[in-house]
């Protein structure tokens, strides 16, 4: 067997252990505690059962966590370069900013409730308030982490600040907002279902999936609990794929982390 | 006309630092080639970015062409001890960026870049990203920005210190083939004799802590020089005589 075929097959055999597993598991355990873990066969038929419920919480997670990961990326992008500007302005504003990635954002949304209101503008602020911090400091760190020779190039050209930041400390920081941009990602959809946990529930649009996992679990559902898990692990991996799929569009033609040796 | 360059009992120290040049003075004729070698710690470098304006002296007086550095960066071009190219950009792109900075028309700047990069031999790799060249043709590439200024005064910073000797030979040919038809003044930092007897005309030989210039040595060949030239006994001697000084000024440092 080929190695290539082996890449593609021994993932799939993984899958297939795990499912055993799961199943090994489940009927290893007392009659009466079976309840806990769902089978996934009963974990595809919640999924079928709660269809349409499911499909509407993902739609409002993806509703808060599209505005706030939008958001983070626009501030995190001029905060950034306001940061990268000078060593003063970034000592005398990353104790704020440490502050704020410190404080548990959990505890802070009762009073986003209060200020914003329940439902997507709470849920968007929360997963803002989650997304943004990895954003500007990867990019903040892109932006000073520029050629020493490029930049005193720029200058032997008279290169205006503008030209400097336009041509060169953008493109440069690209790799480094990528990154942090992945990590928002993946951040993103779960602060979307950690702030509809605490602030979706009384928005009256039927909420996202963190107000349906309160649901189910108030009436004890657990195979739609597991079938909500999923869901949200889901949309998880849709939006780390765009992220990766947004940074291979426009990195491959140059970056050497898309060099497959074909130099 | 005035010296293209011109030294006279220039100091330079980095605030209350130590003192990293100490009385530094000569006068560069317009089209020499000259090469500073020295222990680490010796100045070369400071010597090059204080010509580029990119650091300013503390003591004496420096002109370049008769203005002050500041004023004179036009006529000169930096070429770095890495490629220093920006890989997001082609090969061409690369070229031309010092010229989009100076504001030069898209269409010219793409004639310039294309005639640069036929002169160092990379004309059919004007689309590549730097990424797919070789370290050698990464240097070309470098090289090439610097003359697409059409400077009239070349620093060059260890360009390459970093390739193989088969290389570095290489190059070292191409760069006096070019200096045949672009007649710049060169300043050339390196570690080693070799390079530096082959391409210069004058090699300046540096004692450091403080920087001071310990000796000057006339190359006494003639010009155009090839692989030809690296036999001749007058080019071994002369390597012999930039080694001893080398040394001593080493063995004098300890």
């Amino acid at each position: 067997m080929s190695r290539r075929t082996l890449t593609y097959l021994l993932p799939v055999l993984m899958g297939l252990v795990f499912i055993g597993l799961w199943y090994a598991i489940r009927f290893s355990m007392a009659e009466e505690r079976r309840f806990l873990l769902p089978s996934p066969d009963q974990v595809l038929a919640a999924f079928n059962e709660n269809s349409v419920a499911l499909a509407k919480g993902a739609l409002n997670t993806v509703k808060g966590a599209l505005i706030g990961l939008s958001c983070a990326v626009v501030v995190s992008l001029v905060l950034a370069i306001l940061l990268s500007l000078s060593p003063l302005v970034r000592s005398s504003l990353y104790p704020y900013l440490m502050i704020l990635q410190m404080t548990p954002v959990i505890v802070l949304a009762p009073i986003l409730i209060l200020w914003a209101g329940p439902g997507l503008p709470s849920v968007s602020i929360i997963t803002f308030l989650i997304c943004f911090f990895p954003m500007v400091v990867n990019t903040t760190q892109g932006l000073i982490s520029t050629d020493r020779n490029l930049v005193d190039l720029f200058k032997m050209c008279h290169a205006t600040r503008r030209q400097e930041l336009l041509l060169l400390r953008l493109p440069a920081a690209m790799p480094y907002f990528f990154t942090g941009l992945r990590i928002a990602a993946t951040l993103g959809p779960i602060g979307a279902i950690v702030g509809d946990f605490t602030a979706g529930n009384s928005a009256g649009d039927g909420g996202g999936l963190g107000f349906l996992s309160i649901v189910y679990s108030a009436q004890f559902k657990m195979p739609a609990l597991f079938a909500t898990a999923f869901t949200g692990c889901m949309l998880g991996f849709v939006f780390v794929s765009a992220v990766i799929w947004l940074s291979w569009l426009s990195m491959h033609k140059w970056h050497e982390s898309f060099n497959k040796g074909d130099a | 006309m005035p010296a293209i360059v011109d030294f006279s009992q220039v100091e330079k120290r980095y605030g209350e630092g130590p003192l990293i040049l100490d009385r530094i003075s000569f006068t560069a004729e317009r089209g020499d080639f000259i090469s500073l070698i020295g222990p680490s710690g010796c100045g070369k470098s400071t010597i090059l970015k204080l010509i580029a304006g990119l650091s300013s002296l503390s003591q004496g007086s420096l002109t370049v062409d008769g203005m002050s550095p500041e004023d004179a960066t036009e006529e000169l071009a930096f070429v770095f001890q890495e490629p220093t190219l920006m890989p997001w950009l082609t090969v061409k792109k690369n070229v031309e960026v010092p010229l989009r900075l100076r504001g030069t028309s898209g269409q010219k700047r793409a004639e310039i870049a294309a005639k640069s990069l036929s002169l160092v031999g990379l004309a059919d790799r004007a689309e590549y990203y730097p990424r797919q060249l070789s370290g050698g043709q990464k240097m070309r590439v470098s090289i090439a920005r610097a003359l697409s200024l059409s400077p009239k005064i070349l620093l060059l910073d260890e360009p390459f210190g970093a390739l193989d000797e088969m290389t570095r030979d290489r190059l070292n040919e191409e760069l006096l083939a070019i200096r045949e038809q672009k007649a710049w003044t060169a300043f050339f930092v390196t570690h080693s004799v070799a390079e530096a007897v082959f391409l210069s005309n004058r090699v300046f030989v540096l004692s450091a802590n403080p920087g001071r210039l310990y000796r000057e040595v006339k190359v006494d060949l003639l010009y155009p020089r090839t692989q030809e030239t690296r036999h001749s006994v007058t080019y071994q001697q002369q390597v012999a005589v930039v080694s001893k000084l080398l040394r001593s000024v080493e063995a004098g440092k300890l």
